[in-house]
C-alpha cells in the first residue's frame, strides 16, 4: 500500500489532524460520521442541508480514492501542478490601490470609510440545539 | 501531594475601544499547526537558571521555566508581499487597499523580490541554511480583518531554517558583567499581514481597516531556548538592532512592526515539560520581560496550590499587570492548511547554479546577498571593544540606544580626547541628562561637535572635571554657545599661572588664620576648602 504510505505522508506534512476518508475506509461502507459532518461545516461555513449532500461526498470520496490504484512506488510527490513555472518576481513599486470608495461598495455596511463588521465571530449553533436531518 | 483542584479561571471581556489585532485571536498554535496540549517531548533540556517559589511547600523542590517566542516582523518594503499597493502606518482607511488585498474574486498574488530578499537577508544574519526551494501556503480561519479567509504563510518548507541568534545578559550584580548566549531559531517563513480591527463597543460593530492587510511579515520561531523575561527582553532587542543593521525592518514595537508571542510552561527540572500558555499583545521590550516573568509566577502559584494550567491563550495588561485569559470561544483551531495552487515554489539561487542568462531581475542570488550584508550589531560591538577598548557592556549600551553610536562616533572625530572618557561622558553624562529629560539622542541641545569642544578643553586641563560639568550643565541649555565660549564667559578657567596661584593661596591664608591653625598638623587635603 505504497500509495497510501505516500498519501498519509503528505497529508501528515500539512498538519492535518484525522484524515477522515481512511476512517471511512477503515468503516468499510464509506459513510463519512456526523462528527466530521459538524466539522466540516463549522470550518468550511458550507451547509450539508440534506441527506443527498452527505451521500454525493461520499461518492467524491470514493472516486477520489480509485487514485490509490495507481502504483506510485519511488515516484516523488509533487509540490504542485505548477513547480515546474517559473515564480515571477515583481519589482518593490507601488501601483495599485487609493481606490477605497470602490472598495467599501461592495460592503454592505459601511462607517466612514471603515468596513463594518459583527463584533466577533458568530458561533454556529450547537448541533443538539438545531434540528439536525441526520439525527431525524 | 493533595488532589489537584482544577480552579476554574475566569475570563475576562475584553472588548474596548482599541486596536485589537484580529488576527493574532486565533494563533493558538504553532505555525506548523499542531496543538500539543500533553506534555511535549524534548530531547536536551537546556542548562536554565532556576525560579524559586514565593512560598515553597514542605521539600519542594525547584521550578524551571521554558519560554519560546514567535515574532513577526513587518517587512520594510514600499509595496506589499503579493500586491503592488503601498504599505504605510499612518493612511485613511482602505485606501492603500488593492483588489486583490480586498480579496476580490479573480485576483491573483504576485510576489515582491524586496520581501524575498528581506527573507534571505535576514536568514543569513540570523545563521540559517536558505532553503534554495520554499513553498507557499494557505492557512484557513475566519475572521472579519482576513478577507480572503486565509493568509499565505510558509508551513511545510519555508524559506530559512535551523538558524541561532547570539545575545548578551548581565550575569552576577547588574550592570557589571556579560555573558553571551544563544538561542536556536526554528525557522524563518514569509506570510501575510491581517487587516485591522477597531472594536466599537458602543455600536457593538467591529470596523474594519484593510490598510494593513497583505503586508509582508517576516515570522521568526524560535526553539523555547528561554527560562525569563530578561533573557527574551534581550533576545527581541538584539533581533530589533538586527533588522534595524539590515534595513529588513524598522522593528518599532509601539508601531506594530514588530510583534511578539511567548510560550511559556514550567517544570521541575528532570521531569517533562509543563502544559504551555501562549501570551500575546506584548507592545514594548519592557512590558515583554514583565508579562513573562509574571506568567512564570502564576503558573508557578497555580501549579503549587494543586491547580492546573490550561493550554490557552493569554494577554498582557499593562495596566493591571498580569496577564488575562483571551475569551475563545473557537476551541481548538483546525487551519486545514493546503499548498497555495496560484504560486509554484520559489527557487534560490547560488553563484554556482545561477541558471546562464537569466534575467536579474527574476533570479535571486544568496552569494550576492550575503557579500553585500551591511555590519551586524555583534560585530559592530566588537570593533568597538578592539578598537577602543572599551569594556562589552559599555559597547551594548552605545548600540541599545538609537543614534548614541553615531553621536559616539562624531564626537570621537573631532575630539583629541582618549576614548575612555569619551565613553564615560556619552554613557554617563549625556545618556544620563537625556533619559531624566526623556529625551532621543536626535534630540539632544548638545550637539557631538560642542562635546568634542568640551572634552578637548578637559583634555589640556584648561578647566577643571567639576567645572566641565557646569559647562555641560550651560551646554545642555542649547544656546549655541561653544564650550570654550561658556568658559571664558563664566571664568571657569583652571589657573595656570604659578604665580599669580601662590598669591592667591597666600592671601586666603591670612584672610583665614583659625582655619589655618587647625589645618596646621592635618595636612594638604583641608587646603580645599
Amino acid at each position: 500500500m505504497a500509495a497510501r504510505a505516500v498519501w498519509l505522508a503528505f497529508r501528515g506534512g500539512l498538519g492535518r489532524r484525522q484524515a477522515f476518508s481512511t476512517k471511512a475506509n477503515v468503516q468499510g461502507s464509506g459513510r463519512i460520521t456526523v462528527e466530521v459532518i459538524e466539522h466540516l461545516e463549522r470550518l468550511a461555513l458550507v451547509d450539508f442541508g440534506s441527506r443527498e449532500a452527505v451521500a454525493r461526498l461520499e461518492k467524491a470520496v470514493a472516486f477520489a480514492d480509485r487514485l490509490r490504484e495507481v502504483d506510485t512506488d519511488g515516484v516523488e510527490p509533487m509540490e504542485s501542478v505548477l513547480e515546474d513555472r517559473c515564480l515571477y518576481l515583481r519589482s518593490d513599486n507601488v501601483a495599485e490601490g487609493n481606490c477605497a470608495e470602490e472598495l467599501l461598495q461592495n460592503s454592505h455596511r459601511v462607517m466612514e470609510e471603515y468596513f463594518v463588521a459583527p463584533p466577533g465571530n458568530i458561533s454556529l449553533p450547537k448541533l443538539d440545539k438545531q434540528e439536525s436531518f441526520l439525527h431525524s | 501531594m493533595a488532589a489537584p483542584m482544577l480552579r476554574g479561571v475566569s475570563p475576562v471581556r475584553r472588548w474596548s475601544l482599541a486596536w485589537v489585532d484580529g488576527g493574532s485571536r486565533h494563533r493558538r498554535t504553532s505555525p506548523n499547526g499542531s496543538t500539543s496540549n500533553r506534555i511535549r517531548e524534548q530531547s536536551s533540556v537546556a542548562q536554565q537558571p532556576l525560579h524559586t517559589a514565593q512560598k515553597p511547600r514542605k521539600g519542594g523542590h525547584k521550578w524551571a521555566a521554558v519560554v519560546g517566542l514567535e515574532i513577526h516582523a513587518q517587512i520594510s518594503s514600499n509595496s506589499k508581499l503579493f500586491s503592488g499597493s503601498q504599505v504605510s502606518f499612518t493612511a485613511p482607511p482602505n485606501s492603500l487597499v488593492s483588489f486583490f488585498d480586498a480579496s476580490l474574486p479573480g485576483t491573483l498574488p504576485v510576489l515582491n523580490r524586496r520581501c524575498v530578499e528581506a527573507a534571505v537577508m535576514t536568514g543569513l544574519a540570523l545563521n540559517c541554511r536558505i532553503n534554495k526551494k520554499s513553498l507557499f501556503d494557505r492557512k484557513h480561519y475566519f475572521y472579519a480583518d482576513l478577507p480572503a479567509g486565509y493568509q499565505i504563510t510558509q508551513q511545510r518548507l519555508p524559506i530559512a531554517a535551523n538558524g541561532s541568534l547570539s545575545y548578551g545578559v548581565f550575569v552576577g550584580n547588574r550592570w557589571s558583567h556579560m555573558a553571551t548566549k544563544t538561542v536556536r531559531i526554528k525557522q524563518i517563513q514569509l506570510e501575510q499581514d491581517s487587516g485591522k480591527s477597531l472594536h466599537d463597543d458602543l455600536r457593538s460593530q467591529t470596523l474594519i481597516d484593510l490598510n494593513r492587510a497583505g503586508v509582508g511579515l517576516l515570522e521568526v520561531v524560535m526553539e523555547p531556548d528561554l527560562s525569563c523575561g530578561e533573557e527574551a527582553a534581550a533576545v527581541v532587542k538584539e533581533l530589533q538592532l538586527i533588522l534595524q543593521a539590515l534595513g529588513t525592518s524598522q522593528a518599532n514595537m509601539a508601531e506594530g512592526q514588530l510583534r511578539v508571542d511567548a510560550n511559556i510552561s514550567v517544570h521541575h527540572p528532570g521531569e517533562p515539560l509543563g502544559i504551555r500558555t501562549e501570551v500575546k499583545n506584548l507592545n514594548s521590550i519592557r512590558f515583554l520581560a514583565r508579562a513573562i516573568d509574571h506568567e512564570i509566577q502564576r503558573q508557578i502559584n497555580e501549579l503549587e496550590s494543586g491547580g492546573e494550567i490550561l493550554n490557552e491563550t493569554r494577554s498582557f495588561d499593562p495596566k493591571l499587570g498580569c496577564t488575562v485569559p483571551m475569551r475563545d470561544k473557537e476551541g481548538k483551531q483546525d487551519y486545514r492548511f493546503m499548498p497555495e495552487p496560484n504560486l509554484p515554489p520559489l527557487v534560490l539561487y547560488d553563484t554556482a547554479s545561477l541558471p546562464a542568462g537569466a534575467d536579474s531581475q527574476q533570479v535571486i542570488n544568496i552569494d550576492q546577498i550575503r557579500d553585500a550584508l551591511p555590519e551586524l550589531p555583534s560585530a559592530t560591538r566588537k570593533r568597538l571593544v578592539q578598537q577602543y577598548g572599551m569594556l562589552p557592556e559599555h559597547s551594548f549600551a552605545l548600540l541599545n540606544e538609537a543614534g548614541l553610536l553615531q553621536f559616539f562616533q562624531n564626537v570621537m572625530k573631532e575630539t583629541r580626547a582618549e576614548p575612555k572618557k569619551v565613553t564615560s561622558w556619552v554613557l554617563n553624562t549625556l545618556l544620563g541628562y537625556l533619559k531624566h529629560h526623556n529625551l532621543a539622542v536626535s534630540e539632544s541641545p548638545i550637539t557631538p561637535s560642542a562635546l568634542a569642544g568640551l572634552l578637548d578643553l578637559l583634555d589640556s586641563k584648561a578647566i577643571s572635571s567639576s567645572a566641565a560639568k557646569q559647562v555641560f550643565e550651560e551646554l545642555w541649555k542649547g544656546e549655541a554657545k561653544t564650550a570654550a565660549q561658556i568658559v571664558s564667559e563664566k571664568q571657569l578657567e583652571l589657573m595656570q599661572d604659578q604665580e599669580a596661584l601662590e598669591r592667591l593661596c597666600q592671601s586666603m591664608m591670612e584672610g583665614h588664620p583659625q582655619v589655618v591653625t587647625v589645618a596646621g598638623g592635618a595636612g594638604p587635603s583641608h587646603l580645599s576648602s
